[in-house]
């Protein structure tokens, strides 16, 4: 039973990102970031920290996009805060996703008073201002370090998608065939986890990538701001360097405009992806065939 | 009305977890920060800015941890905020009174124009369905929609006040000159708001598009709009009062959920901008170490942005008749 | 013979899916007479919804009416520009959905939604709107004091009355009915029904219908037409079709209902499933099920032929004449 709905899911995934083209560009970018996040020696040409080069320096053929106020290319910078960056996102995208799964799924499938608690936590959880929060956290810990932050984060970025996928799991969860599984006699742990889940994998995945998201936009504010760990490479801290030394008024531009490229280069890949899967959710949204324009209503 | 009740005392019951969580974290951080902060700041500050301190944080003396959650809820209820060293020693509250309309100015008519232009373009581009707008807008926007807020600031600072000379980069206005009601100080004010606000609208119109464009598919997929083509209504009336209205309510309860979403990002524009509103003083007080105006300004935000949900809430109830009754 | 109210006339719809394209209603004609029932019966998927929603000009995409002539009263609707058309509507047809609940816009009034169809159709002021309003709401037995109401304060029952006087304001000539009784109980189904019937007797407009359930109209349809893959297999006088069907299908679908009255007979159904309406068959669209089929039947469509008033789609029963 367990099998085939897996590689069912599998094959259909395969068919899916080759058919649309959001997912098809959004995959190829996650893939080029993934692979410059494991080996960034591969594309750094200098090493980022060395504080060497010609302070100041524009374009060139050496320092493709130029040198920081403390002579460190631009470049090698860029490539090497890759990691950092794509590794909040997975981490928290993926602890996120658990945390959201177990909430939603329980409250939709106990009912009654533990739905009633922990809908309450959830939506309490939501309303809750969380970027000053994260602010007010992280100030209390200083210099935050990766895990401080991808704390933060997750205690913070799990409620939405507990409340996406408890609605959808609640409205599973009455479907005949779970009442079938009922009655049949199957454990919980059976139901919840072979009939209600699989059904929901575009959501969760579609969640995993809304979290990661958040995670990127957010970690990266927070080192803007300071309150990440200076000293480290990523794209926030570039941007706070660049900040601190007015590197726009400077003339430096590229210093305070490349990471924030590739911040929006990872992040349009996983919006790409998460929109992808909002389709694949709800077929009515998928691209018309608009072969001659047609308005929705005659 | 039964519905408001419910929400109100839900309201009430997030306001008092947002007070509790203040108060909480500086303990619960690892080395217990609270008594840190106390003894860094022992020798070095007067009295009554330490007293600020011990309002903020609750403790101080040697009560008992419950004795001074309720002085700390008592406090800040009475809006008894204490001093802020940082800033000249002048009264937290004052500090905040000073800083608030700037951002409820900028932040609020922001979000608002963003909402608007965001549901109608949204509920128009779903209209036509399989047109050109159709199949542009939503990747552009979702990709749009990914930049982070504070770049997209840079950006436009670098773009249209740098290079281009349009519109000053820093600030809620000159800061040589004085502030009155007069129009050069409505244009000044204007001009400085200009960027900010572009900013904040081009970041989130996105979302409200899509999440518009979205609920219309689907609406517009229901039977009772084709009844009312079958009515023979004209195209106007059927997408504004049969389709419109109908997408909205979902859209609606969004806007309240991502309304936090909205200020973080407005934090950090105020920041990029050197706005003088709430955000831009909260990173200041971060950066200063200032605890008592930080608490405060988190407990502030907290209650703007509740109070925001209640408000879509009450425009929910009024729209959506089903509300008004069952829920 | 006067003009039929509604000539239809080879009508094709076709559904794009990834397959390709589906041939829901392949090449439909009958005629309507003023004032005269027809009901359409067929089992689910067989393009009955379709057939009514392509007549009434209200399919949107995946479908499309690819093909034929609808005329009423003279006027062929497909050549119509939707302005044109939406003159024609709701005055000349309207349309009662078989879910009172989702064909009602769950956020205005009741009143409101009479209103607006008054409105886009006539200069009436508010009150002889609201007398209108009134008066339909009247024929259906339902209490004025629910204009006010909202379409979740009403039973079900009541919703599904709302929605014929609703179709009853601007006294058309034709209502087109989607399986109207399908969410009601036996006993809400024959009262909506006797009242359809009284108020089609006393305003003299003609009833298409569509239903699943042939009990539902037994009483009541001057004429029925069975559909079976977007064809019309059968048509002719209720009488005719229930007490003699000619069709292999239709008579499978008479023996399939169990009769309270006389001799208790076995239920026999129909083994099989519908063709697939992207590649249909070559020759008769039913012959892979039916018992009796013929070579002739599996290479050669039949056609619709009507003899004494009573058409049939089948080579047994009207021998194709080879030239």
């Amino acid at each position: 039973m367990k099998r085939p709905h897996l590689l069912r899911s599998a094959a259909s995934a395969g068919r899916f990102l080759r058919r649309d083209k959001k997912a098809l560009i959004g995959s190829i970018i996650l893939f080029v970031l993934l692979v410059i996040a494991a080996f960034p020696s591969w594309f750094t040409p200098d090493d980022p920290a060395a504080e060497v080069y010609n302070p100041g320096a524009g374009l060139s053929w050496a320092h493709p996009l130029g040198t920081t106020s403390f002579g460190q290319d631009v470049f090698s910078q860029v490539m090497a805060g890759t990691r950092q960056s794509v590794m909040i996102a997975l981490v928290v995208g993926f602890l996120c996703t658990i945390l959201s799964v177990a909430v939603g799924v329980t409250a939709a499938y106990a009912g009654g008073l533990i739905d009633d608690t922990l809908s309450l936590v959830t939506d309490v959880i939501l309303v809750i201002p969380t970027f000053p929060l994260i602010i007010v956290i992280a100030a209390y810990t200083k210099s935050a370090s990766f895990w401080t932050i991808v704390f933060v984060l997750v205690v913070t970025g799990w409620s939405y998608g507990a409340r996406q996928l408890r609605v959808q799991a609640l409205s599973l969860r009455n479907r005949d065939y779970l009442l079938a599984a009922r009655a049949r006699g199957e454990s919980s742990w059976y139901i919840i986890s072979v009939e209600l889940i699989p059904p929901m994998t575009s959501l969760i995945v579609a969640n995993f990538l809304g979290a990661a998201l958040y995670a990127v936009l957010a970690a990266a504010g927070l080192q803007f701001v300071g309150l990440g760990n200076v000293n480290t490479e990523s794209w926030g801290t570039m941007l706070y360097w660049a900040q601190n030394n007015e590197a726009l008024s400077a003339g430096l531009p590229l210093w305070a405009l490349a990471p924030g490229i590739m911040i929006a280069i990872l992040g349009s890949a996983l919006a790409l992806l998460n929109y992808a899967f909002d389709e694949v959710s709800n077929p009515a949204l998928r691209p018309v065939a608009g072969r001659r324009r047609r308005k929705a209503v005659a | 009305m039964r519905f408001l009740v419910r929400r109100v005392g839900f309201l009430l019951v997030t306001l008092w977890a947002a007070l509790t969580v203040n108060f909480f974290i500086p303990r619960l951080m690892p080395g217990n920060p609270a008594e840190a902060i106390l003894a860094q700041f022992h020798g070095r500050l007067n009295p009554s800015a330490l007293k600020a301190i011990e309002v903020a944080l609750g403790i101080g003396g040697h009560q008992n941890l419950f004795t001074s959650y309720v002085d700390y809820l008592r406090n800040t209820l009475t809006g008894n905020f204490g001093i802020s060293f940082s800033q000249g020693n002048v009264s937290v509250a004052s500090l905040i009174s000073r800083a608030l309309p700037w951002s409820l100015g900028l932040v609020g008519i922001s979000t608002i124009i963003g909402f608007v232009f965001g549901t109608v373009i949204g509920a128009v581009v779903a209209w036509r369905r399989g047109g050109t707008m159709d199949n542009v807008l939503p990747p552009t926007f979702i990709i749009v929609s990914a930049f982070p807020y504070f770049w997209v600031g840079l950006l436009s600072i670098w773009l249209f006040s740098l290079t281009l000379n349009w519109f000053p980069t820093l600030g809620g206005y000159t800061a040589t000159s004085t502030l009155s009601w007069s129009w050069s100080s409505f244009t000044d004010i204007l001009s400085h708001a200009v960027l900010p606000a572009f900013t904040i609208v081009i970041t989130s119109v996105g979302g409200w598009i899509l999440t518009m464009r979205n609920n219309m598919i689907t609406v517009v997929a229901e039977d009772y709009v084709k009844m009312a083509r079958a009515k023979g209504l004209t195209p106007r009336r059927i997408l504004w009062q049969y389709a419109g209205r109908n997408a909205l309510l979902p859209n609606l309860t969004g806007f309240a959920m991502s309304l936090g979403f909205v200020i973080s990002g407005a934090i950090l524009v105020e920041y990029v901008f050197n706005y003088p509103g709430v955000g831009f003083l909260l990173l200041q007080a971060v950066n200063n170490e200032d605890y008592p105006l930080m608490q405060a300004l988190f407990f502030l935000i907290a209650v703007v942005v509740i109070v925001a949900i209640f408000i879509s809430d009450i425009a929910t109830a009024l729209l959506d008749p089903r509300t008004r009754n069952n829920r | 013979m006067s003009t039929p109210v509604l000539e239809v006339r080879d009508l094709r719809v076709e559904y794009s899916t990834p397959a390709g394209p589906a041939e829901a209603v392949a090449g439909v004609s009958f005629d309507l007479a003023p004032g005269e029932f027809l009901a359409i019966v067929g089992e689910s998927g067989c393009g009955k919804s379709t057939l009514l929603f392509s007549i009434a000009q209200l399919l949107t995409y995946p479908a499309e009416t690819v093909g034929g002539s609808v005329k009423f009263d003279g006027v062929d609707l497909t050549t119509l520009s939707p302005e044109e058309l939406r003159q024609h509507r709701w005055r000349d047809i309207s349309v009662v959905m078989q879910s009172a609940m989702n064909a009602l816009n769950p956020t205005l009034s009741i009143g409101a939604q009479l209103a607006d169809a008054c409105r886009a159709h006539t200069d009436w002021d508010d009150e002889k709107i609201a007398q209108r309003s009134a008066e339909v709401l009247e024929m259906v037995s339902i209490d004025v004091t629910h204009l006010k109401s909202f379409p979740f304060q009403l039973s079900g029952g009541m919703r599904q009355r709302a929605m014929i006087a609703m179709a009853l304001l601007l006294e058309p000539k034709l209502i087109i009915m989607d399986e109207p009784t399908s969410a009601l109980d036996v006993v809400a189904q024959r009262s909506l029904m006797r009242q359809v019937e009284n108020l089609r007797r006393e305003l003299g407009f003609a009833v298409l219908f569509v239903t699943h359930d042939m009990s539902v109209v037994s009483h009541f349809s001057d004429r029925l037409a069975v559909m079976y893959a977007g064809e019309i297999v059968e048509l002719g006088t209720t009488r005719e079709v229930f007490d003699r069907p000619r069709h292999p299908y239709s008579s499978g679908l008479m023996d399939a209902f169990p009769s309270i009255v006389g001799a208790m007979k076995e239920l026999t159904g129909i083994a099989g499933n519908p063709p697939s309406l992207v590649d249909p068959p070559q020759g008769c669209l039913f012959a892979p099920r039916c018992h009796f089929a013929t070579d002739e039947c599996r290479e050669f469509r039949p056609e619709l032929i009507s003899v004494e008033g009573h058409a049939v789609r089948c080579h047994l029963v009207n021998p194709r004449v080879v030239t």
